[in-house]
């Protein structure tokens, strides 16, 4: 291991190593930034749904924008899978279904930067835990 | 691709001790099985506090707080929670109030009040790994103090802080940095941690170490720049293995990047550390027997003054702080004295952690601000009050520290209000007791246990208390006299009077303190000869109800005295004279006949 | 220098910076009561572990009481030595002392000198409140010591000067709470330990936990005995220190009433273990002077510094500490070791008599010297050429046990032909005193010439560090140095090892300015005026003597030309000389 060399140095290490904790950063802080619950379930998963999640996590990341993608059990929608939850901080959560990588684009460009509701919004018939 | 999923797991020594090293293991292996190690990692990390349903495994992003999680769960989390999202919904925890199994650790009631400051990286980083640390802004703190601040500077924002020593006495800490700082200036010095915890129950400092290394030895750092230190020394007791071996780590991990050792962060700043280990006497803790221990005499105290900033280890200027102490000073430097000081109470800022235990639902390790009261902590951190049982007393201070009541729940607590109720801070244990404890007899323990780490050096200590322990048990024993009673207080008020040191000094509060708010109690044992929770053996009766015995002779033939005489199928009855109340008449009666009175 | 006001019982004192409150007290008149402190001004034994707590008083503005032993007055002070609450807590800590204490004052050696004795007596404990445990320890026997630790209070006096002053550290505290206790590592006995018996413990032991082995039973028995002859050997140290016992002033020179005591008592043969310091010179003056001369000669096979080998606690600590350097030390046996020798051989033989119906005792300011009698190279099959010591408080005790008004008895004299001694013997006694018998002879020898002076004053004083350059014209500059407390002979024992060693004779003595407070001596409970007087009484008894130099002690030339021949002839060799062992302690922790 090489030698930190000065405060500067001790700074830009830690910016490097922020990946890494971001997620666990993130979680402990969860209510102040948005979420987004991909449903990952077997049918979720045969839809597309990890494609969703892994387009979603890099382009948010890509566009540095802080969110919480997180996977979870079955969300009920069978009929629209994959199907993708997000809360943005003060506002209630919305589930869109058939996200698919364009949806998710759309849904990151109009619906979180943007703030408008788009397509595909499904109805809230459940209760997750 | 990167990792999407962190797998915590407590790593500490009470979830180590559950086998958590075999849980880690099996998610490992379970994680290879499926090819999931690009996509999920297993963290162990420090202490959760939430001990009591070790081990724990928490889930992130997702915030998923796993409890008593075994080995053979390991697939099943994998499987549903890892591939497929679904939470293992058995392994959560259940809410003793509602029922209802909580998903969220941040829903958790033991969780909502609670404010970790010292404790922040514990249960969040891997403690082996000082990337994970100074990604959490490890070492921040002292290079900015060593690049930005001068020495007095940083005093006097400790100073400003209103930080006060964590170890018991609550003395300013920034004073008494100041204090070392002027003392023999240029001489060489000493930067202390005291890890020598040694209440009964108390695992604050252990915790801390295990969990969060690097905060400790990074504000030694800070104290040693402040002073004009360049060694520190550690002081912990042998029997917290992983904690050393933790602060191994660590301290070999920051000499590696060069955040110990010569020319730290090209300031010419030169700062090494090393660990002593002491056997486990609970007067080390007082921070001249501490220095003796250290110095490889007999770990003893002396009179002060000389204060160890005066004349310390080696007889050099030396700093004493505890650990919970040092793990505030990163965070301090880092955010502002201005921020921690709004923290807390008028006299006591930040926060303080606690071991809280005994009759409790919620036995673990918590963080609280400085003014929450006691009732928020038994009640909601804690869960209530264990079986539903009544609230008795909550214990604080340790064996140095008193018993406090009903009355006393909704002292917003700090260091002043607590002596002021008769009892004091201490380190940061809180035993919880119920309807079923014998406020003698818990006077009766803690004395025992001062007994037994007395160091004999002083009178008072070595015979006074070894006297109230006798004192005690008489009454106890059901022999008791009113006399008893006054010698308990005169003995105690000239121990308190006359001891050497901290410990001797303080050892009669748990006397003290349970005559003054259980007084009936006590005259009960001595006048009634009675207990009325049923604690002391000597006070107990048996007595065999007529009415329900059937006269099946299953506790006369049981008892291992023949105090119990009647013949087949008629009442029996138990010789009182005889009885050693050893109860086996009543774990044989299948009638429910045989009673304590 | 800087002072501070304060007062004390409502009086105003000043008191320079760093004075306890003990001492400001002691000024106005105030006597604190103390145990656990102890200190000989000016004689390097101190003991302040503030641990005893006796000495607790009320001090305005403070949250408990303060142990006046080891509080710094402080400027505005107010303190109340005789407050309610000071007396009540005193009092109280005294009872529970007492209430773990055997309390069979009848039977204790230290009945009437024991400090703990006299402070329940002064506070008028009539019972004790406390019933509970008593501790119980093994009572252990030694060759010199008996240790009753039922009976310590944890005052830690003899672990300061074990550990502090002697650098021994055979005994500290051990165990914790109730059980602590001060004992050997371990439990083991004294004879497995490192301790050297010089008994400076039982010196400063402020209860019967430490004492003396008492040998005056077998006085007696042996005094009524037909079947044998007794005579009995008195070191020069005892006769500036006996009538202490008897209410005489400290410093009182008693050898006259010595020598009419011990014939009082019924000894066949009084001698004088003085006439053998003499004796001591010659051997070892001349072994010095044979030593000096091949050094200067360029023998590179000489071991210089010679020291001095009379103390036998020293002995003690060369054989356990620093065996790898034993040929240093004279091989010249101590003035007791030598009398036994001769009184075993020429004078048994002179009165015809076998060596074994011969008794030989020897009274000493020692309980060092009752470690040495049991030496085996000191004895002929099993038959020990001093049969035993008795310290000079067991001499008191016989003289009272025998009935006799010591403080009235007329002067008598020392027997012949072993009873005749020089000044130089006397100061045996003293710190410095061997080494400046050693000078008034050596120096006369090696310049031929007779000494211009006697006195060696640069030799003298009760600094436990002396060193002097002695001009010896025409052979060199003897450089030699005294000192004593085996903590200073231990620098330089160690500036030996490292090849640094400045001197070419030195005198070493274990115990606080010599003999004159060994540790048989009578009490002086932290007194050093005591010890001081004696001092001057050491030089005094020297100043009265009509010889001062121990080559012209005439008994002493007679046994040469009757007996000996010559110093360090062949003879002298077999019986004045002695052999020093390796008696290193090796600790096996794994048994």
């Amino acid at each position: 291991m090489d030698k930190i060399k000065n405060l500067a140095d001790l700074r830009k290490m830690k910016e490097s190593m922020q990946g890494r904790m971001s997620m666990r950063e993130n979680s402990d802080s969860s209510e102040a930034i948005i979420q987004i619950k991909v449903g990952m379930a077997t049918s979720g998963i045969a839809s597309g749904a990890k494609e969703t999640m892994n387009y979603l996590i890099s382009e948010l990341d890509k566009r540095q924008i802080k969110a919480l993608v997180m996977q979870v059990g079955d969300m009920g929608y069978s009929y629209a899978e994959p199907t993708v939850e997000v809360t943005i901080p003060g506002k209630d959560p919305v589930v869109f279904g058939d996200v698919k990588i364009p949806r998710a684009q759309e849904i990151i460009e109009k619906y979180i930067i943007g703030g408008e509701l788009i397509e595909g919004i499904l109805p809230a018939n459940y209760r997750s835990i | 691709m990167a990792v999407k999923m962190h797998i915590l797991v407590c790593g500490g020594t009470g979830c180590t001790a559950n086998a958590s090293r075999d849980v880690i293991a099996a998610l490992n292996k379970e994680l290879e099985a499926h090819d999931l190690t690009d996509f999920a990692k297993v963290v162990v990390t420090g202490c959760f506090g939430f001990c009591e349903r070790g081990p724990i495994v928490k889930i992130i992003p997702d915030n998923t707080f796993y409890t008593q999680v075994k080995p053979s769960d390991a697939k099943e989390i994998i499987e549903e929670h890892i591939i497929k999202g679904r939470k293992v919904h058995r392994l959560l925890y259940v809410a003793p109030d509602t029922n209802e199994s909580v998903s969220d650790s941040k829903h958790m009631e033991f969780y909502k009040k609670q404010l970790r400051i010292a404790l922040r990286n514990c249960g969040f980083i891997d403690p082996e790994n000082i990337d994970e640390s100074i990604a959490r802004d490890g070492y921040a703190a002292l290079g900015k103090c060593l690049t930005e601040m001068t020495p007095t500077q940083v005093i006097e924002e400790v100073k400003k802080s209103g930080l006060r020593g964590r170890g018991g006495a609550g003395f300013p800490t920034g004073l008494k940095w100041e204090i070392a700082a002027k003392s023999r200036v240029g001489e060489q010095k000493y930067v202390v941690c005291n890890a020598d915890e040694g209440d009964p129950g108390a695992f604050m400092d252990r915790s801390l170490l295990e969990g969060d290394p690097h905060s400790i030895l990074e504000a030694m750092a800070i104290c040693g720049y402040c002073i004009g230190a360049d060694k520190g020394l550690i002081y912990i007791r042998a029997e917290y293995p992983l904690a050393i071996h933790r602060l191994q780590v660590a301290i070999k991990q920051a000499e590696e990047y060069g955040l110990l050792g010569k020319d730290i962060l090209g300031t010419g700043f030169n700062f090494e550390i090393e660990l002593r280990y002491g056997a486990g006497a609970f007067v080390c803790g007082e921070e001249t027997a501490l220095i003796h221990s250290m110095e490889g005499k007999r770990g003893e105290p002396t009179f002060k003054p000389p204060f160890p900033a005066q004349s310390g280890y080696l007889e050099k200027p030396t700093n004493v702080n505890n650990v919970e102490t040092y793990a505030n000073i990163p965070v301090i430097i880092n955010k502002g004295a201005d921020w921690f000081a709004s923290i807390g109470t008028e006299k006591s800022k930040g926060t303080k952690v606690f071991a809280l235990a005994g009759k409790i639902n919620n036995v673990g390790l918590i963080e609280v601000p400085m003014g929450i009261t006691l009732r928020e902590i038994i009640y909601e951190i804690g869960g209530g009050i264990r079986g539903g049982k009544k609230f008795k007393a909550v214990q604080t201070g340790g064996p140095s520290g008193g018993c406090l009541t009903e009355k006393h729940l909704d002292t917003p607590i700090d260091y002043d209000s607590l002596v002021a109720a008769g009892s004091m801070m201490g380190s940061g244990g809180m035993i919880v007791m119920d309807e079923d404890d014998c406020m003698v007899a818990i006077a009766k323990f803690y004395l025992g246990f001062t007994v037994d780490e007395s160091c004999g050096k002083c009178t008072p200590c070595r015979v006074g208390n070894k006297r109230l322990l006798e004192i005690l048990t008489k009454i106890t024993d059901g022999k008791g006299t009113m006399e008893d009673l006054e010698q308990l207080k005169n003995l105690s008020a000239v121990i308190k009077d006359t001891a050497l040191c901290g410990l001797g000094q303080t050892s009669p509060n748990p006397v003290l303190s349970t005559i003054n708010n259980f007084w009936d109690e006590y005259v009960e044992h001595v006048v009634d000869k009675k207990c009325r929770a049923g604690q002391c053996k000597a006070l107990k009766k048996y007595y065999i109800d007529p009415e329900k015995c059937k006269g099946c002779t299953a506790c006369a033939r049981a008892c291992p005295v023949s105090a119990i005489t009647g013949t087949v199928k008629n009442p029996h009855v138990i010789n009182q004279l005889d009885c050693i109340k050893c109860g086996t008449c009543l774990e044989k009666c299948k009638f429910g006949a045989v009673t304590i009175k | 220098m800087d002072t501070i006001k304060l007062t004390i019982d409502n009086r105003a004192v000043e008191v320079p910076k760093g004075t306890t409150v003990l001492k400001a007290a002691e000024q106005m008149g105030i006597k604190i009561p103390t145990l656990c402190h102890f200190e000989l001004n000016g004689l390097a034994l101190k003991n302040r572990p503030g641990g005893c707590r006796v000495c607790v008083v009320e001090i305005a503005g403070r949250r408990n009481l303060a142990p006046a032993c080891i509080t710094e007055c402080m400027p505005d002070m107010v303190v109340k030595t005789n407050s309610y609450r000071a007396l009540n807590a005193r009092r109280t800590v005294l009872e529970l002392m007492l209430s773990d204490h055997p309390n069979d004052c009848l039977q204790c050696p230290k009945s009437g000198k024991c400090e703990l004795q006299a402070l329940a007596a002064d506070m008028g404990i009539r019972e004790i409140p406390f019933q509970g445990k008593l501790s119980q320890y093994p009572i252990e026997l030694s060759p010199s010591i008996v240790r009753d630790a039922n009976k310590c209070i944890m005052c830690r006096r003899c672990e300061s000067v074990c550990h502090e002053y002697q650098s021994v550290g055979a005994i500290g505290a051990v165990e914790r709470g109730f059980p602590a206790v001060v004992s050997t590592a371990f439990g083991k006995k004294l004879t497995e330990t490192n301790c050297v018996f010089c008994g400076q413990c039982v010196a400063v032991c402020p209860t019967g936990a430490l004492a003396e082995v008492d040998n005056t039973g077998k006085i007696l028995r042996d005094i009524a005995n037909p079947d044998v002859k007794t005579c009995v050997q008195v070191a020069p140290a005892v006769r500036v220190a006996l009538g202490e016992e008897f209410g005489m002033p400290a410093g009182s020179i008693v050898t006259g009433k010595i020598a009419a005591a011990l014939k009082a008592i019924g000894f066949d043969y009084v001698f004088d273990t003085d006439w053998s310091a003499d004796l001591t010179i010659m051997e070892e003056g001349t072994e010095v002077i044979g030593r000096l001369k091949a050094y200067l000669a360029g023998d590179k096979n000489v071991k210089l510094p010679v020291m001095t080998s009379c103390c036998p606690a020293w002995v003690n600590f060369y054989e356990k500490f620093y065996p790898e350097l034993r040929d240093y030390p004279s091989t010249a046996k101590s003035p007791q070791g030598m009398f036994g020798a001769t009184v075993k051989t020429y004078f048994a033989d002179k009165i015809g008599i076998p060596r074994r119906n011969l008794v030989c005792v020897s009274v000493m300011p020692c309980v060092a010297k009752k470690y040495e009698c049991e030496r085996e190279e000191l004895g002929v099959n099993g038959d020990p050429d001093v049969n035993y010591s008795i310290t000079t408080r067991e001499l008191a005790r016989l003289i009272k046990i025998c009935n006799i008004d010591f403080k009235n008895l007329p002067d008598a004299e020392f027997d012949s032909p072993l009873g005749v001694s020089t000044g130089a013997a006397v100061i045996f006694g003293a710190t410095g005193g061997v080494m400046e018998a050693a000078l008034r002879t050596a120096v006369e020898v090696l310049t031929g010439k007779t000494l211009p002076r006697i006195d060696f004053e640069e030799v003298r004083g009760l600094d436990g560090v002396r060193e002097a350059t002695i001009p010896v014209p025409g052979v060199a500059d003897l450089k030699v140095a005294v000192v004593y407390g085996l903590k200073n002979a231990r620098t330089i024992m160690e500036q030996i090892k490292a090849g640094e060693c400045p001197y070419h004779f030195v005198e070493v003595m274990a115990c606080p300015g010599g003999g004159i407070d060994g540790a048989g001596q009578p009490y002086h409970h932290g007194d050093a005026s005591i010890i001081k007087a004696r001092h001057a009484a050491i030089y005094e008894a020297d100043r009265r003597m009509p010889l001062r130099k121990s080559h012209e002690n005439p008994e002493v030339q007679a046994i040469y030309k009757e007996f000996y021949g010559q110093p360090c002839s062949e003879k002298s060799h077999h019986l004045l000389h002695t052999l020093y062992f390796d008696k290193k302690i090796k600790f096996d922790l794994e048994k």
